[in-house]
């Protein structure tokens, strides 16, 4: 196992097989009882949230129609943006994850749900659920990790053109969506060969994209803007202004999930063979949750209990919270970090990663041992 | 050839639904990625031409255990004929399921309504809930009117009603409709006692007045009914065109006797289907675009014995996380590999099954 800050101590070294496969079948329980009682309530909340979501957008963009006054301008843009927020976060984002499919309402469901995204939703389920959620922070496996542009680990080797990587970074973060299309279509190794260029479902795919794009950029910058007559370059730049802001949101909160210090990363070859037990102690370790208040866990689509999305994707984001008490215990119960903080702190955290790893790595420190790869505890003999 | 005046009426016609294609295409753009209904349910779930639902618009004790709820079907539902059932589609502890009843209303209410008449069911989830939790306003979901149990076109001269239990609702709504259009009606109908009957005020009331010979058989007192029965109470019954609906066992009864009697074409049944799934391990799993047939032993997902036979899968992460596996499965029982839960469903459900965490419990099918 490796860590993105060169921990000393091993976070897990303490832990034998048996403990291992004893977290795994304590999540299991804590799995079963969500699932038992999985219901009316979970059904009521998401509707609820629906209804408020698409209530606040109709009126934000019913008063942005004036726009021209700044007082409608700011109150629309503001609406807009939080609606936008909860479109993405807690309503789109966990539907597709098919936290909500129990319920058997055709109109929740992740495989008949769209959002407001420029990525359709079939193509970001591929990339974020069957990839990211598999190979959760594993280098190499999971996109997630730097998506592709950035260093991320100590271990990378350096190059010049990681310096400019806050830089990236801060551009991928303004224009989240679109990073997001880009790295589902997998553009950088998709566009290398003419091969792969001329594939025929990745062509269909960027097509796919094209296509929802066309749609969003109508509705925002052309049909709201016409619909607003007057106020027609206000209502521009206010649909912009809510973009940016879910954009900057959404990219912060998911750099607080895998990103700020204490979050461990794993080597391709230490997920070979992994039992259940250790895919959970995987996504316990190489997960961070951001603290705060019902409605900060609301605005963050719940992924501020990321820990808990990462052990259990597919439970309803209405039950994170209890379920995170639970999980919380059993970290204690086993020694292991459970890494969470208050927004800003996580984010100044992820940055600094960010920044830190944008130069070569300090001569000072001293670098890990590599006379014996680091491993996952799977591939380590079980002491006798 | 047209004349110029129904040609240019055409034309009109013709830009008209230009226009108004064209409109909905934009207010499509104003609500992308979610259509415009979506918004309007909002506001007004009973008028989304995609998705018909129904308001409750009265909850109506019939016996201890059966409740009339009337419905006010919102925008896209087709009248019925009497003696059609409807499914309808109730979220209970938060999941749909869907659920076949008899419409026991007559039908061309002038209001649009339509009643059904819910028999609580032991262990029955739906009905169950729909007797404690039913309220005026509640939103349900709806089909339209299905079922061949009607009347023919021509009214038959002489006819007779056989039914158990709930197996009455269907036939009170044909009675309710079209009892004046018949002349010679006879209704034996089995129950377990005299308060039991459900309906059984308005049964009597047709009777009272002529329409109908009503014929009441109280199991509790007189046993069961059976088909032997029926040559005694009404003599001339193979004359009759028939209709019966109850109990499977009643009604395979009923089917020997006319068919004994050579009179098999005068005998027309409604079953109740009761869902029997009886869960077990493993199954054969059934892929009906393909027609290919698998063997699932219960410790084995449905993709991975899919695969095995060679049928052409959906997959994805193969763990239960990525929901790319998921098809419909039309009937059956699976069981969820990580935690044992059990997923039914029956004929026309449609439950979306991750296939790669899902192992047969039973006979399965489905759409693939």
């Amino acid at each position: 196992m490796t860590t993105l800050q060169r921990q000393e101590v091993n976070p897990i070294g303490h832990l034998t097989a048996e403990d291992i496969e004893a977290i795994g079948r304590e999540l299991d329980a804590i799995r079963d009882e969500v699932i038992a009682a999985r219901g009316e309530r979970d059904a009521a909340y998401i509707r609820r949230v629906i209804k408020v979501q698409r209530s606040l957008e109709m009126g934000s963009r019913a008063v942005l129609l004036f726009s021209l006054f700044p007082p409608a301008w700011l109150i629309g843009t503001a609406g807009l943006s939080v609606a936008k927020i909860l479109e993405n976060m807690e309503i789109g984002h966990n539907i597709l994850h098919g936290q909500y499919d129990f319920m058997r309402d055709p109109k929740i469901h992740s495989t008949t749900w769209e959002w407001d995204h420029v990525t359709p939703a079939n193509q970001w389920k591929h990339s974020h659920n069957e990839l990211h959620h598999k190979y959760t922070n594993v280098v190499g496996k999971d996109n997630d990790l730097g998506y592709g542009i950035m260093r991320v680990d100590e271990n990378q080797r350096w190059h010049p053109f990681y310096l400019a990587q806050p830089l990236w970074n801060f551009i991928n973060a303004l224009f989240f969506e679109y990073g997001i299309a880009a790295y589902d279509l997998e553009l950088g190794r998709n566009l290398k060969t003419k091969k792969r260029r001329n594939n025929p479902e990745f062509r269909a795919n960027v097509r796919a994209v094209g296509r929802k794009i066309r749609r969003q950029v109508l509705k925002d910058y052309i049909i709201h803007p016409a619909l607003s007559g007057p106020s027609f370059l206000h209502t521009i730049a206010a649909n912009f202004t809510a973009n940016i802001v879910r954009n900057l949101w959404s990219h912060s909160v998911i750099m607080c999930g895998h990103f700020p210090k204490g979050v461990s990363t794993f080597e391709r070859t230490s997920i070979k063979g992994e039992t259940r037990g250790e895919w959970y102690l995987r996504q316990m370790l190489g997960s961070a949750n951001i603290s705060g208040s019902r409605l900060m866990h609301i605005m963050t689509g719940n992924l501020s209990h990321q820990i808990e999305h990462h052990l259990f994707p597919d439970l309803p984001s209405s039950r994170y919270a209890e379920v995170a008490v639970k999980v919380r215990a059993l970290f204690e119960k086993y020694d292991l970090p459970y890494v969470t903080g208050p927004l800003p702190m996580q984010v100044a955290s992820a940055w600094a990663k960010v920044i830190r790893l944008s130069l070569p790595n300090r001569k000072a420190t001293p670098e890990p041992d590599h006379s014996r790869p680091p491993r996952h505890p799977a591939a380590e003999p079980i002491p006798a | 050839m047209l004349s110029p005046v129904r040609h240019a009426r055409l034309g009109q016609v013709a830009v008209t639904r230009t226009l108004r294609n064209g409109a909905w295409r934009i207010v499509e753009l104003i609500t992308t990625p979610v259509v415009p209904t979506d918004y309007l349910d909002v506001i007004a779930p009973l008028r989304n031409p995609d998705v018909l639902r129904a308001r409750i618009e009265a909850v109506r004790p019939e016996t201890a255990n059966a409740v009339t709820l009337r419905l006010r079907p919102g925008r896209g539902w087709q009248p019925h004929q009497p003696g059609q059932y409807v499914r309808l589609g109730v979220d209970v502890d938060g999941i749909r399921l869907w659920r076949a009843y008899s419409i026991s209303s007559a039908a061309g209410h002038p209001s649009g309504h339509i009643s059904v008449t819910v028999n609580a069911v032991p262990g029955g989830v739906v009905s169950s809930y729909l007797m404690k939790h039913a309220r005026r306003g509640m939103i349900v979901n709806l089909d339209l009117p299905a079922g061949d149990f009607v009347l023919p076109r021509e009214r038959p001269a002489k006819s007779l009603f056989v039914t158990a239990g709930s197996g009455i609702t269907p036939v009170m709504g044909i009675l309710r409709s079209s009892v004046h259009e018949l002349s010679d009606v006879v209704v034996v109908h089995s129950a377990r006692t005299s308060e039991d009957v459900v309906f059984g005020a308005d049964l009597r009331a047709l009777a009272a007045q002529g329409r109908i010979r009503l014929i009441e058989r109280h199991t509790r007192a007189d046993g069961r009914l059976k088909p032997a029965d029926l040559d005694e109470l009404v003599p001339d019954l193979f004359e009759r065109e028939t209709w019966a609906c109850g109990p499977g066992d009643l009604l395979d009864g009923l089917a020997d006797h006319w068919a004994e009697a050579d009179a098999g074409e005068r005998l027309h049944v409604e079953r109740f289907r009761p869902t029997v799934l009886i869960a077990g391990d493993g199954g054969t799993v059934t892929f009906e675009r393909s027609g290919a047939t698998v063997e699932a032993p219960g410790g084995v997902s449905i993709l991975d014995a899919g695969e095995a036979a060679g049928q052409l899968m959906p997959s994805g992460c193969r763990m239960g996380i990525c929901f790319k596996c998921v098809l419909p499965m039309r009937e059956g029982i699976v069981r969820d590999m990580r935690d044992g839960q059990l997923t039914t469903a029956v004929e026309g459900d449609n439950v979306l099954v991750q296939t790669c965490v899902s192992a047969a419990a039973g006979p399965c099918r489905l759409d693939a």
